[in-house]
């Protein structure tokens, strides 16, 4: 991990990143307590505490802007548990690409800690750790299992992948709005809220069998975009309310939604003669809190998210 | 237009220019009807294609938006139409789902922009020039797909912070995301494994200001786009 280059790829997020920092040699000298070579498992811990002075600067977050990022940061720490746990189960992942990918996708949620948690500095909440969660959605064996096989059956674990990544996407969408009192953050959440689209599109297309196989929109096969509610997605009940209107629907409507700006878009562009599902394939659709929260506690241990 | 000598069409086509807008740098241009075919696209002279307006960053935005949108649907409809010979069997599926996504955001933002759309008193469309790409092979066609999308996805990335009202920061991650779906699959038809290129070490997506846009969709726009307006980080 190049220092040099992280810095420089903040530069380019944030222009104004060494304003920030007061001037680059105050980034050295932060370096100086690790040394210049710094190790790739500190880098997090270094940018998050770079970040806290560049934006935090000792003035807190206003408290929606901080509690929508620590709403992110919950949702990144339940993704970043479940691909380190799923890449460390022997067995799971097959070697190749399969396990590369989901390596990459462990480490980029990781990342995403690290950057939430740098934003968000002292205010972010304390780290969540294995123990919270529990990723076949037993609720640690107080009911049956939604996923019982989900650190067994690769299938299943691509499946679960699928559900958080598109949940993740929703929930970004629908935080968005409530972060633009900060341009910086804003971005930030943005870059974030991509590439979690990249991985569901990519999760998608291992789910099918790879690029060479059409996607069906639902179930095993799904595309590598959201065709109308995917008759409740990855886990068919399990995994309905992923897809389904948030909380108001007007405001949050289900996948399937093929009204825009109150544009009834089949309507409208009649003239295209497309079918629906690709008026709903065009828009990905944002997600309440509430509703997320809903969908994170099927995978916690206790009563709250 | 009976002279068909270079001097005189020059003359001509450029009687067929009327400048609109209220001065300053705008001047969209309009073409008047041509009787003949060669004069449907003539060169225009020092004119630029002003897609922002002075008096909104919203429509500005979504003008922006409109032009990258417009240009993903012109090149995903010239490639449906006309498509390369080596297509491994599913990949016109893919190339028929991708035109139909960025025609129908072409379209919505058209209609959504109505008569703040930047083209909504043009005469004649121009058309995109994409002489520079290699369209007859799958090679050439997912490469151009990959970096269209790309630049779809950076240039929402980095333009959504100037927009100041939550309908349309909503309306733009809603296409943001489709289109990062978008990209990685086109990036993994052709090289598996590279559906991640973008994400940088900080695990965050490329971000890029409207400028570093422009500069990258010039070579499809036959005319040059105005940076006026347009938010400069």
């Amino acid at each position: 991990m190049d220092i040099f280059k992280l810095i420089s790829d903040i530069e380019k997020v944030d222009p104004e990143v060494y304003d920030r920092l007061d001037s680059r040699r105050r980034v050295f000298k932060h370096l100086t307590g690790v040394g210049t070579k710094v190790a790739a498992a500190a880098v997090p811990a270094f940018f998050a505490s770079v970040f806290s002075k560049a934006y935090g600067q000792g003035t807190a977050l206003p408290s929606d802007i901080a509690a929508i990022l620590n709403f992110a940061l919950k949702l990144e720490y339940l993704e970043a548990l479940f691909y380190t746990k799923g890449v460390a189960t022997a067995g799971l992942i097959p070697a190749g690409a399969g396990l590369t990918a989901l390596t990459n996708i462990r480490d980029d949620e990781n990342k995403h800690v690290a950057a939430l948690r740098g934003l968000l500095g002292s205010q972010a909440i304390a780290p969540l750790t294995d123990s919270f969660f529990d990723f076949t959605g037993s609720k640690g064996g107080t009911r049956a299992p939604l996923f019982a096989d989900v650190f067994s059956n690769y299938q299943t674990f691509l499946a679960v992948a699928q559900s958080f990544e598109d949940t993740g996407v929703r929930a970004y969408k629908g935080g968005a709005a409530g972060l633009k009192a900060n341009d910086a953050i804003l971005e930030a959440a943005l870059n974030i809220h991509s590439v979690e689209a990249r991985h569901a599109s990519h999760l998608r297309l291992m789910r099918r069998g790879g690029p060479t196989v059409a996607g069906a929109g639902t179930g095993a096969s799904p595309k590598s975009w959201i065709t109308g509610t995917e008759g409740g997605g990855a886990g068919g009940a399990a995994t309905a309310a992923i897809y389904g209107a948030g909380n108001p629907a007007s405001n949050f409507p289900a996948e399937d939604n093929v009204t825009q700006g109150g544009i009834q878009l089949q309507t409208a562009l009649a003239s295209l003669n497309f079918p629906a599902s690709a008026f709903s394939e065009a828009f990905d659709e944002p997600l309440d809190a509430t509703t997320v929260t809903n969908i994170a506690l099927n995978f916690v241990v206790g009563n709250s998210f | 237009m009976h002279d068909n000598s270079f001097l005189a069409r020059t003359i001509h086509r450029r009687s067929f220019f009327r400048v609109a807008g209220a001065g300053a740098a705008a001047s969209a241009l309009m073409l008047a009807g041509c009787a003949k075919e060669e004069d449907n696209n003539p060169t225009p002279i020092n004119q630029q294609l002003v897609i922002g307006k002075a008096d909104s960053v919203n429509f500005t935005v979504l003008n922006y938006a409109y032009l990258l949108e417009q240009l993903e649907a012109a090149f995903y409809d010239k490639v449906v139409t006309t498509p390369p010979a080596d297509l491994l069997p599913g990949e016109l599926a893919y190339l028929t789902d991708l035109r139909d996504h960025e025609l129908i955001h072409r379209e919505y933002l058209k209609v959504a922009l109505g008569s703040n759309a930047y083209d909504a008193s043009f005469v004649t469309q121009f058309a995109f020039d994409f002489s520079s790409l290699t369209l007859t092979t799958r090679q050439g066609v997912w490469t151009a797909a990959q970096r269209l999308e790309d630049i779809g996805v950076a240039a929402y990335n980095g333009v959504a912070k100037h927009i100041t009202t939550t309908g349309y920061l909503k309306m733009l991650a809603k296409l943001a995301s489709v289109e990062a779906r978008h990209a990685a699959l086109a990036h993994e038809v052709l090289q598996a494994g590279s559906w991640a290129a973008t994400i940088g070490t900080t695990g965050l997506d490329a971000a890029k200001t409207p400028l570093e846009v422009v500069a990258l969709i010039q070579p499809f726009v036959p005319i040059e786009i105005s940076t006026a307006y347009l938010p400069t980080t």
